[in-house]
């Protein structure tokens, strides 16, 4: 094994180990949402002419789920290494900067993979979906889960205490991917907010992602996959920068 | 042949607190070699700077020949350390922690080490427990563990007795012993002197960033020339002419001061002499404490 591969190994074994926490609790959560705003909102928000409510939300709700997941991952999983001390495990082998992102992010990856996974197979008992494009939602899913895997590896980076991780996705990821198009189609809201949910990069994961179940979407599908993997990048370039620097890990 | 550790100028500021002021030091391939300083000297400062858990601000320091900073990953494989903060991750289990330790070393199999090193540390009978049910001192044995995981040829104690009972002490002492006599270089922080000066062949004595002393142990004894000879006397007592040498007398017991060991005879002499019977009599030699004391106190003139 390389350094790499024990730190991924490591990084999903810890969220394995309380997955009754970091999986089942989240599914659950999500499926909530699901089964309160579709009871409330049924036959009041027609979206794209013939889709029913609740198939509609499905895709959000899973994506939510999947976006919020993933920063959880890196986010906790660092702050809580560096708050108990254990970060130096990983600071004293030769494990490369890249290494280090890659393992974080890749786990993030996977753990939101699969309470998206989850979210998605349990609603199916309740709500009937197509799966128009299954390309581009995994396309989705996984930048998606990606860009939030380094956000969150940025925020345990830069946090010092639970807190200021708390506060991060409070304040910032939970904002971000309420107003993104999860629970509506931006064309019902007015100019001005149509506008501004334009400038929230949550919402073209969320559409492109929900391109792949029906194959209609607010924005061209490529265009969001492009906003995405901008997104990527520049997330993945400031915690590659970090993580050389050694800032708030190296003193 | 290269030395194990070479640091040369090493500069180190934090905010306002100039951690280290320009430290050289070289410690060759071998060397059972001590740290020593009062709190806030810098020690775990250079230590993390070797480890690459920390950055200097100026200066090199190299790990058999390899730059901790342009070749860490060569220099991070030659070096063990065991930090002196008795942290674990309490999502798993000893052997888990040391199979996971492995790895980040790119060690595959590495299975038959793991348990020869759980069971010279006496960690077997606690290999599937998890780390949280561990009381402190074996805790402290899964860190030395973890630092051995890659078998590095240099390896870093810092404090590792801190807070551990006389067994363990002891049982940790006599690997530590047996890693250095199979080639390991061992450098050690501590602040039990006398657990320096029973093991570290050669010492450093940091304080405020800067290295004050740095010599062979025996070296740094023999710095103190005095030794002092505690006597319990009857009869006539202390001789008059002795009365300059005298450091102490309390409860008819004197503690005189002897500048070398041929002068004993002497000195013994001199009470027979007098008139005096010795009762009790021991000869003190100057241990490190005394020396480190010393050292302290003359580095702040």
């Amino acid at each position: 094994m390389s350094g790499f591969s024990t730190l991924l190994y490591k990084e999903m074994l810890r969220f394995w180990k309380v997955a009754f926490q970091t999986v089942a609790a989240p599914v659950l959560t999500t499926l909530l949402y699901l089964l309160i705003f579709s009871h409330v909102m049924q036959g009041r928000a027609p979206v794209y002419g013939e889709v029913a409510y609740a198939a509609f939300l499905v895709p959000g709700l899973v994506m939510m789920a999947v976006l919020q997941n993933s920063f959880a991952n890196s986010s906790s999983s660092l702050i809580q290494s560096k708050v108990t001390g254990n970060v130096i495990f990983m600071l004293l082998p030769p494990l490369s900067y890249w290494d280090f992102f890659a393992a974080y992010v890749l786990a993030s990856v996977v753990r939101g993979v699969a309470v998206g996974a989850g979210v998605l197979l349990v609603s199916l008992g309740f709500v009937s979906l197509s799966f128009a494009h299954p390309l581009w939602i995994l396309a989705f899913a996984l930048v998606g889960s990606a860009i939030l895997g380094a956000l969150g590896l940025i925020a345990g980076i830069w946090a010092d205490k639970f807190d200021q991780v708390a506060a991060f996705q409070s304040f910032f990821i939970m904002p971000l991917t309420f107003l993104s198009g999860v629970f509506y189609s931006i064309h019902s809201l007015p100019a001005f907010w149509q506008e501004l949910s334009r400038f929230n990069p949550f919402f073209y994961m969320i559409d492109g992602f929900r391109y792949g179940f029906f194959g209609v979407s607010d924005i061209n599908p490529a265009m969001s996959l492009a906003v995405a993997l901008l997104n990527l990048l520049v997330f993945t370039a400031v915690a590659l920068a970090l993580l050389k620097r050694g800032y708030k890990l190296r003193h | 042949m290269t030395p194990a550790i070479q640091i040369q100028q090493v500069h180190k500021r934090y905010g306002a607190v100039q951690a280290l002021g320009g430290v050289d030091l070289e410690v060759a391939q071998g060397e059972f070699f001590g740290l020593l300083g009062p709190n806030g000297a810098g020690k775990t400062t250079l230590i993390n700077i070797l480890a690459g858990l920390a950055r200097a601000d100026r200066g090199s320091v190299r790990v058999l020949g390899h730059d901790v900073v342009t070749e860490y990953r060569k220099s991070r494989r030659a070096l063990g350390v065991v930090p002196q903060e008795l942290v674990f991750d309490p999502f798993f289990s000893v052997r888990e922690t040391l199979r996971l330790q492995s790895g980040y070393f790119g060690l595959k199999r590495n299975d038959a080490w793991i348990d020869e090193v759980m069971h010279h540390l006496d960690l077997t009978g606690k290999a599937d427990a998890n780390m949280r049910s561990l009381s402190g001192g074996m805790k402290r044995r899964v860190l030395v563990a973890q630092a051995l995981v890659h078998k590095p040829p240099v390896i870093v104690l810092d404090e590792p007795t801190a807070g551990v009972d006389v067994e363990l002490r002891q049982g940790l002492w006599e690997f530590v012993r047996g890693l250095n006599a199979d080639g390991h270089t061992i450098v050690l922080t501590t602040h039990y002197l006398e657990e320096a000066e029973a093991l570290c062949a050669r010492i450093a004595m940091l304080k405020l960033g800067r290295i004050v002393a740095l010599d062979t142990t025996r070296n740094l004894m023999n710095r103190r020339d005095s030794l002092y000879l505690k006597l319990r006397l009857s009869g006539a007592g202390l001789p008059a002419a002795l009365a300059s040498q005298v450091r102490d007398s309390r409860d008819g017991v004197h503690t005189l001061r002897v500048p070398n060991y041929a002068e004993v005879e002497g000195l013994l002499a001199q009470v027979r002499e007098a008139g005096a019977q010795i009762e009790e009599l021991e000869l003190l030699q100057p241990d490190l404490e005394d020396v480190f004391v010393q050292i302290m106190k003359d580095a702040k003139a």
